[in-house]
């Protein structure tokens, strides 16, 4: 049966919000890694991005998303999901809610990383997705940093990184 | 109100550090995000226009949009 240790607690204490959320020093010492995250943005966007060990090369995603009226998907080269933080426009003082799990993180094969996001809103639009993500590299993950792409995270907002036993 | 900060969270000590932002670089940040801003704008100017052809050229041939899409299906 898998056990989860919470590694790494970040929250934004401060007004004037914070631009990244940096788990460093990751030990080797589970199997997979997990980050939990509920966030908010200073500005109207829906999505942040991820970086492990601070690479932005090598990296493949795949999105399948929502918003409320219509779905669709997207391809690239950076790691992000639609809906994993909350616009500003939405609902005030509502947080959208991230899962994101790595399996096998000190492997010397590619790594993957699958993303479930959505937002919150007492409205018509709220962006949700799944999220399929590779960082074709060897190295163990040791640091994970995510980043709204525009804007900062607010007040409140928070992450939680959880190593994986037994998983 | 206070620069943004840059929250890093050592997991092996478990030491967390909330560096705030330098001027400079809460300058960078507003222009990223008023590039970003631009940027959108021009997405919705282009997409209005195109909603505006699309309605134009249904008046022309005297269709309706669910008409269109079953020519097109």
């Amino acid at each position: 049966m898998p056990t989860y240790t919470q590694i790494g607690t970040a929250q934004v204490a401060g007004v004037g919000g914070a631009v990244s959320f940096d788990f460093t020093s990751i030990p080797n010492t589970y199997t997979d890694l997990v980050v939990v995250t509920s966030t908010r943005a200073s500005l109207d966007v829906v999505s942040a991005s991820v970086k492990l060990n601070g690479a932005t090369a090598n990296r493949t995603n795949r999105m399948l998303y929502g918003t409320g009226s219509g779905v669709a998907s997207e391809t690239g080269t950076t790691i992000y999901a639609y809906g994993n933080v909350n616009a500003s426009a939405r609902t005030a003082n509502t947080f959208a809610s991230t899962t994101y799990y790595i399996p096998n993180y000190k492997g010397s094969t590619a790594k993957s990383l699958s993303i479930d996001a959505v937002e919150e809103n007492n409205g018509t639009t709220a962006f949700s997705s799944i999220v399929a993500s590779l960082w074709n590299d060897t190295a163990a993950i040791t640091q994970i940093t995510i980043t709204p792409d525009i804007g900062t995270f607010v007040q409140y907002s928070t992450a939680y990184l959880y190593g994986v036993s037994n998983a | 109100m206070p620069n943004p900060t840059r929250i890093e969270v050592n997991c092996t000590t478990g030491e967390v550090l909330e560096i705030e932002l330098t001027d400079a670089e809460v300058a960078e940040l507003a222009y990223q995000a008023e590039l970003a801003a631009d940027a959108k704008a021009e997405e919705d100017r282009i997409a209005a226009q195109r909603a505006l052809d699309k309605a134009a050229l249904l008046e022309r041939l005297g269709i309706t949009a669910d008409e269109a899409a079953l020519l097109l299906a």
